[in-house]
C-alpha cells in the first residue's frame, strides 16, 4: 500500500465531465448517419390488425421502415423468460410499446414519418391494477395465456404460525408503494454501424454491454464474433439501463438494412415508457414479538405489479423476500410474493432491486413494535441483530459492521438526547438494512469468471486497465485506477482505464447488484499483483537483494537498507520488461461455490458479502400544509473498506437523496386509461438542490476477508432504510403512520386531520 | 429529442417594425419573448406558427423606470431583473417575490415579464406531447372536442399559471399595449378572462409594451406560492395580498388568487378589513372566506381538496406577514 487507498480524492473524469469534454453516446456522429424514431402504441392493450407504412416510406428523407415482423426473435435479460419483441409483433401491452421504426435523414423527418404509419388496432381489455390482474385471469397476459401471473415465490423457514401464536404481540399492517422511475439525466441512446466487413458495432447507454452483446446476437441471428458492443460514458442509469432494449435491436437492424449508421435518442417521455423502474408493491406484513422485543416470526405477503414484461421479474420476486433476513430479523419467516403482469410500462431493477419496498414495510413494523412495547427503536434492532455467520435462509455472512452502524448514527444524531424531545412537529426516526455485493451466479449459468481485467504495462510508465465493467457514474474506473496505482506506486494519472468495449476488454457481467467494487476490484488486484511481483523480482535482481526486502512506495521501488538506491517505478517497469519480456497480466473473479441455501431459489440473494446500513432521519412537519421537510439524514454504511472514500460518500449521499425523494416526492402513476400521468420532469418531480436536506455520511469499515482490500459495496445499500427512517421520524414528530408512499403533503395533512378527529 | 417545428424568425428593432411584421405575415405569426413558454409548447405540437417575431432586439421594451408615483416595467425586462430591482423590492414586494418564484434561475434569466403575463394557461391534459394527447383523445383547448377536467364541460378551464399575474392584480397594475390601431392601456383586472383557450383580452396583433404599477405611500404587499418543490414548479395556488394602511388602520386590503381556472380572482372577503385597526383585522375569517370562495379543479397536479385547504393557509400567512390580525 502506497497511500492512495483510503484517501479522499476526486473521481478521475470529474473535471472533464464538468467541463463538457466527456463524449456521451449522443455526442457521437458518424458520416452518413441516419436518425431513427419509434412509433409507439397509443393503447395499453391492443392487437395489430393492420399496419401500412406506405405513406411513411414515401415521405422524402425516409430511408427504411421496420415492423415487428422484421425482428421476430424474442429476447429478455433472464434466459428463462424472453418475452419481449424489439417491436410489437401481435399485441401491444402498454401505452408506449414500440410498434414500428423509421430511419430518416434527420430526426424531424423520422418523427413526421411515424405519424404517417397507419395502424389498425383491435383494442383489448387493459390490466391497470393488481386487483384486475388477479381477478381477471382471462385477459391472459401470463406466459400460458391463462392468467396474468409473471412469477410466484413461496418460501418458509421455521414454524411461522406457531411462533405468531406464541407471541406477546403481533403487529399487522398493509403497505403500499406505487412505483418510481430512475430519471437519469441522459435518456437512452444507441448508435449502430454495420460495415462492409460484416462487423456490427453498437454504441449504447447500457450498463450491461455483455448481455447486450448476447441478445443482439440472438435477435439479429448474427454470430457474436461479428458484433462489437461499446458503452460510452453514461449519464446516469440507476438500474434503468441494465438489460437489452428494443431500440438497441432496432438501430442495429436498421444499420444492417440501410448500410448506414443509425442513431436513436429517446425523448424524456419515451424514457418513462421503456421504464424498468421500481415495482409497485402491495405488502401485508405480520410480525410477532415477545415482551422484551425479541422478534418471533415474520409473515409477509406481497403482490407485485410488474408492468408489461418479465424484465428481471423472476429475480425481483425472490428479492422481495430473500433480502429481508438481515440485519435485524426473526427466527421464523415465511413470504409469499406474486408478480403480476399489467398493461403498464415494464418494471425492473432500480437501485436496491426488489428489496426497498419490503424494507419500507418491515422497518415501519419494527418501529410500531418498539413503540407498542415501550422500547427504544435502536435497542430493538440491537436485540434482534442476526447473530453468527449465516441467516435463516442460508446466506453466509463474512463480515458485519451492523452494530457499529447503529452506534454511529445513534451518536451522531444525538438520538438518546433528542428522540421524542424535539416538540410537536419535529422528530427522529431510525431504520436499518443490508444488501448484497454482487450475486454469486451470472444471469446465464456458466462456469466462467464474472469479472475480469487485463493490464497492459507500458515502458513509458503507463499502465492501462482493460476492464469489462460499466462505469455509469459510480466510479469503477477511478476505483480500479486507485487499486493499480496504489499497488505499483504510480501516480493516478499514469493509470488509464479502458472500459466496456467488447473488442478491447474481457467480459464483465455489468453494473448491477452492486458487484463492481467487489468483483472487479478482486479481478484487478489479482492482475496487478502479478505485475507487481515481476517488478519486485526485477528490482531485487538489480539491487542484488532478496525479493522479500523490496517494497513499493510512492513513485519508487526500494529495498530495505538500500533506500538511497530506490528505483523509479517507470525504470522498474523497464527492468522487468527486459527481464520477463512484454509485461501484462490478467485477473478475474469467480464467487466461491456453494453460496446460498440448498432449497429451490436458495441461491437467489446469495452474495459473497453483505453490506450493512443504518439511517437516522430528522424531519420537520408543517401541520398546516402537510409538507414534510427532511432536515438531516445520518447514514452509517459498512462498505467493508473505503478504497475511495470520496466515492463511498458520494454513493451514500446519492442513495439518501434518491430514497428521500421516493419518500416525499416521486410517484410513477399510470391512470385509469392506461396513460402515464405525466411523462415529463414537470409532472414527475425529482428534487432540485433546494429540496434536499443535509446528509452526513458515516463510513464503517468491517474489512471483509474476501473483498478487495476488504471492500464490499456502497452503491445501493445506503438507499434502503432511508425511506422507513423518514416514515418513522414523521411518527416521532406528529404521531401519524404513513403506510403508503410517497408522503405527499395532501396525504400527510389528511392523516393529521384523521388523527385529530379521533 | 422532441423536434421543434420549423419557422421563420424575425428580429425587428422597433415596435413599428414589429407591428408591420405582424400585419404582413397574418394570422400564422406569433410573438416570442424569452421563448421559455412558447418553445416547449411548440415542441408539444400545441402551436406551430410559421413566423415568429422576436421582441428581443427592441430597446424600448426593456427597462424599469420610476416616473413620479408610477413604476413602469418594460415587457421585455427579464424576471431576474424584476425580482432584484430595488424599487420593486421595496415598493412592490409582491411582484419581486412572484418574479423570484418563477421556474429556476435559467427561466428567470430568459423569461420576461411580458411573456409571463401572456403565459398560456396550463392543464395536465394539455401540456403534454402530441403522442400523449392523441392517446388521450385530445381536448377542447386543442385538436379535440371534450374536456377531461370537467366531465361534459363545454368550456376550457385550464389554469392561469403565471406567478406575476396575482401580484400585479393585487398591486392594481395597468397594462400598456400597442396594436394596429395604436396604443391603449387597461387595468390588469380587465386583461384576463375566464376562457381557458385564450385567457387575455389582448388582440392577436397587439404587443404588451409595459406594465405600470402605482407607487403609494404606506403600501405593503406579499406573495405566497404553493408548489411541491422550492424551484421549477408552476404554482398550485398563487396568492398575493396588498395592504394600504394609514395610522394603524386599513385603508384597503386586496387579495388575488390564481392557479384555479383561467382567470385569477379577487377575494371579496378582503373588504372585511376596511377601516379596522391592523390588529383587529379578522384574519381567520378572511382566510376562511377565501377558502370558500376558491374552488381548485383537477386541471393541474395536486389534490384539489388539499389545494383548497391551502388557500386558507396561504391567505392566513399572507395577512400575518402584512401584520394583520392578532399576533
Ligand atoms: C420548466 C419550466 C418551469 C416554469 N415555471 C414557471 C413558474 O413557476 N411560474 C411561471 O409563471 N412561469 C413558469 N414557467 C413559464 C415561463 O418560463 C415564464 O412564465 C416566463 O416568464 C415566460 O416568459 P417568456 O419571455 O419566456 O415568454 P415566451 O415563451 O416568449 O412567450 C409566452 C407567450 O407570451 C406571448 N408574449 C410574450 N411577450 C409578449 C408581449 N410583449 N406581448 C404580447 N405577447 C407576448 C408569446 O407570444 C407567447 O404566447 C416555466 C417554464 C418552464 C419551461
Ligand atoms: S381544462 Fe379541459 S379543455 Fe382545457 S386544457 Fe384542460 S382538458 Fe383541455
Amino acid at each position: 500500500m502506497t497511500g492512495l487507498v483510503g484517501k479522499p480524492g476526486r473521481r478521475g473524469d470529474l473535471v472533464r465531465r464538468v467541463r463538457g469534454e466527456v463524449c456521451f453516446t449522443d455526442d457521437l456522429r458518424l458520416p452518413r448517419m441516419l436518425f431513427a424514431k419509434i412509433l409507439r402504441s397509443p393503447h395499453p392493450h391492443a392487437r395489430i390488425v393492420g399496419l401500412d407504412a406506405t405513406k411513411a416510406l414515401a415521405l422524402p428523407g425516409v430511408v427504411a421502415v421496420l415492423t415487428g415482423k422484421d425482428l421476430p426473435v424474442r429476447f429478455g435479460i433472464i434466459p428463462w423468460t424472453p418475452d419481449e419483441h424489439s417491436l410489437v409483433v401481435e399485441k401491444a401491452r402498454f401505452v408506449g410499446d414500440g410498434v414500428a421504426a423509421i430511419a430518416a435523414l434527420d430526426e424531424r423527418t423520422a418523427a413526421r414519418a411515424c405519424e404517417l404509419v397507419e395502424v389498425t388496432w383491435e383494442v383489448l381489455p387493459p390490466v391497470l391494477d393488481l386487483d384486475t390482474a388477479r381477478d381477471q385471469p382471462a385477459i391472459g397476459l401470463g406466459a400460458s395465456g391463462k392468467d396474468n401471473v409473471s412469477k410466484v415465490v413461496d418460501l418458509a423457514f421455521g414454524d411461522v404460525d406457531a411462533a405468531l401464536r406464541g407471541s406477546a404481540l403481533v403487529v399487522e399492517g398493509d403497505y403500499h408503494f406505487e412505483g418510481t422511475a430512475h430519471a437519469p439525466i441522459e435518456t437512452h441512446c444507441a448508435l449502430a454501424r454495420y460495415d462492409s466487413d460484416g462487423l456490427l458495432t453498437v454504441w449504447s447507454t447500457t450498463q450491461v454491454p455483455h448481455y447486450l452483446h448476447r441478445e443482439l446476437s440472438r435477435v439479429l441471428q448474427l454470430s457474436p464474433a461479428r458484433i462489437r458492443v461499446i458503452q460510452p460514458p453514461v449519464g446516469g442509469a440507476f438500474g434503468g439501463k441494465s438489460e437489452p432494449f428494443g431500440h438497441e435491436m432496432v438501430v442495429a437492424k436498421l444499420a444492417m438494412v440501410t448500410g448506414r449508421p443509425v442513431k436513436i435518442l429517446l425523448t424524456r417521455e419515451e424514457e418513462f415508457y421503456v421504464h424498468r423502474g421500481r415495482h409497485p408493491m402491495r405488502m401485508h406484513f405480520a410480525v410477532g414479538a415477545q415482551r422484551d422485543g425479541k422478534l418471533t416470526a415474520v409473515d409477509a405477503k406481497t403482490d407485485i405489479d410488474g408492468g408489461a414484461y418479465s424484465s428481471f421479474g423472476l429475480v425481483t420476486t425472490y428479492y422481495s423476500g430473500q433480502l429481508l433476513t438481515l440485519p435485524s430479523f426473526a427466527p421464523n419467516y415465511r413470504f409469499s410474493s406474486t408478480r403480476y403482469f399489467t398493461t403498464k410500462p415494464p418494471c425492473g431493477p432500480k437501485r436496491g432491486h426488489g428489496s426497498v419496498q419490503p424494507r419500507f414495510a418491515f422497518e415501519i413494523t419494527l418501529d410500531k413494535i418498539a413503540v407498542e412495547l415501550g422500547l427504544d427503536p435502536i435497542e430493538i434492532r440491537r436485540t434482534n441483530a442476526v447473530p453468527g455467520n449465516s441467516t435463516l435462509n442460508g446466506m453466509r455472512i463474512t463480515s458485519n459492521g451492523y452494530l457499529e452502524c447503529l452506534a454511529r448514527v445513534e451518536a451522531a444524531s444525538q438520538w438518546k438526547e433528542r428522540r421524542s424531545k424535539l416538540g410537536f412537529g419535529r422528530g427522529l426516526g431510525v431504520a436499518s438494512s443490508a444488501y448484497i455485493s454482487g450475486t454469486n451466479y451470472p444471469i446465464y449459468p456458466n462456469e466462467m469468471p464474472q469479472s475480469a481485467v487485463q493490464l497492459k504495462v507500458d515502458r513509458s510508465g503507463v499502465v492501462t486497465v482493460f476492464n469489462g465493467a460499466s462505469e455509469i457514474g459510480q466510479g469503477t474506473d477511478t476505483l480500479l485506477a486507485t487499486i493499480v496505482a496504489d499497488e505499483l506506486g504510480l501516480d493516478l494519472g499514469c493509470v488509464r482505464v479502458v472500459s466496456a468495449d467488447s473488442d478491447l476488454c474481457p467480459v464483465d457481467l455489468g453494473a448491477y447488484s452492486s458487484r463492481g467494487t467487489f468483483m472487479n476490484g478482486n479481478a484487478c488486484l489479482m492482475a496487478v499483483r502479478e505485475v507487481k511481483h515481476k517488478l519486485v523480482t526485477a528490482v531485487a535482481e538489480k539491487l542484488a537483494v532478496p525479493p522479500a526486502d523490496v517494497f513499493v512506495t510512492r513513485g519508487f521501488l526500494a529495498a530495505r537498507g538500500l533506500e538511497n538506491q530506490a528505483i523509479p517505478v517507470d525504470e522498474a517497469i523497464r527492468l522487468a520488461e527486459a527481464r520477463f519480456g512484454t509485461l501484462g497480466a490478467t485477473g478475474w473473479y469467480k464467487s466461491p461455490p456453494g453460496l446460498g441455501g440448498s432449497y429451490r431459489g436458495g441461491t437467489i440473494g446469495a452474495s459473497p458479502a453483505y453490506s450493512f446500513t443504518a439511517h437516522v432521519a430528522e424531519v420537520k412537519v408543517d401541520v398546516e400544509t402537510g409538507f414534510v421537510e427532511v432536515v438531516k439524514v445520518w447514514c452509517a454504511h459498512d462498505c467493508g473498506k473505503a478504497i475511495c472514500p470520496s466515492l463511498v460518500e458520494g454513493q451514500i449521499e446519492g442513495s439518501v437523496y434518491m430514497g428521500v425523494a421516493e419518500a416525499l416526492l416521486e410517484e410513477h402513476l399510470v391512470d385509469h386509461r392506461g396513460l402515464h400521468a405525466g411523462p415529463n420532469f414537470l409532472d414527475y418531480r425529482i428534487p432540485t438542490s433546494l429540496d434536499v436536506g443535509d446528509v452526513e455520511a458515516l463510513i464503517v469499515e468491517s474489512i471483509d476477508p474476501e473483498g478487495p482490500l476488504g471492500a464490499k459495496e456502497a452503491g445501493e445499500g445506503p438507499l434502503h432504510s432511508s425511506i422507513p427512517a423518514v416514515a418513522n421520524a414523521i411518527f416521532d414528530a406528529v404521531g401519524i403512520r404513513l403506510d403508503r408512499l410517497p408522503f405527499s403533503p395532501a396525504r400527510v395533512l389528511a392523516a393529521l386531520e384523521a388523527k385529530r378527529s379521533v | 429529442m422532441l423536434p421543434l417545428p420549423s419557422f421563420a424568425l424575425y428580429a425587428p428593432t422597433t415596435l413599428d417594425d414589429a407591428l408591420a411584421l405582424l400585419r404582413d405575415h397574418g394570422p400564422d405569426t406569433t410573438l416570442i419573448a424569452g421563448g421559455t413558454d412558447l418553445l416547449p409548447n411548440m415542441k408539444h405540437g400545441l402551436l406551430a406558427p410559421r413566423h415568429l417575431v422576436s421582441l428581443a432586439q427592441i430597446p424600448a421594451l426593456r427597462g424599469v423606470w420610476v416616473e413620479g408615483d408610477v413604476l413602469r416595467l418594460g415587457a421585455m425586462t427579464n424576471l431576474e431583473t424584476v425580482a432584484a430591482h430595488e424599487v420593486v423590492l421595496t415598493r412592490a414586494a409582491a411582484l419581486a417575490e412572484a418574479a423570484l418564484s418563477v421556474g429556476g434561475p435559467h427561466h428567470r434569466r430568459m423569461g420576461t415579464l411580458g411573456g409571463n403575463l401572456c403565459l398560456d394557461t396550463r392543464c395536465r391534459y394539455f401540456n403534454q406531447t402530441y403522442f400523449w394527447r392523441e392517446a388521450l383523445g385530445f381536448c377542447l383547448k386543442k385538436d379535440g372536442t371534450k374536456c377531461h377536467v370537467v366531465e361534459g364541460g363545454q368550456r376550457c378551464v385550464a389554469a392561469a399559471s403565471n406567478d406575476t399575474a396575482a401580484a400585479l392584480l393585487a398591486l392594481e397594475a395597468t397594462i400598456e399595449l400597442v396594436g394596429p390601431d395604436g396604443a391603449r392601456s387597461l387595468p390588469i383586472r380587465d386583461f384576463y378572462t375566464a376562457d381557458g383557450i385564450a385567457n387575455t383580452t389582448r388582440a392577436p396583433q397587439e404587443i404588451v409594451v409595459a406594465v405600470r404599477v402605482p407607487l403609494r405611500p404606506a403600501r405593503a404587499s406579499v406573495y405566497e406560492k404553493l408548489r411541491r418543490r422550492a424551484a421549477i414548479d408552476f404554482p398550485m395556488i398563487s396568492l398575493a395580498a396588498r395592504l394600504d394602511a394609514e395610522e394603524g388602520r386599513v385603508n384597503a386590503l386586496e387579495i388575488a388568487v390564481s392557479a384555479l381556472a383561467a382567470r385569477p380572482r379577487m377575494i371579496r372577503a378582503a373588504s372585511q378589513a376596511q377601516g379596522k385597526s391592523l390588529a383587529e383585522v379578522p384574519r381567520a375569517a378572511i382566510a376562511e372566506a377565501a377558502f370558500k370562495e376558491c374552488a381548485p379543479l383537477p386541471n393541474i397536479e395536486g389534490d384539489p381538496a388539499w389545494r383548497k385547504k391551502l388557500v386558507r393557509v396561504l391567505a392566513d400567512r399572507a395577512l400575518r406577514r402584512l401584520g394583520l390580525g392578532p399576533a
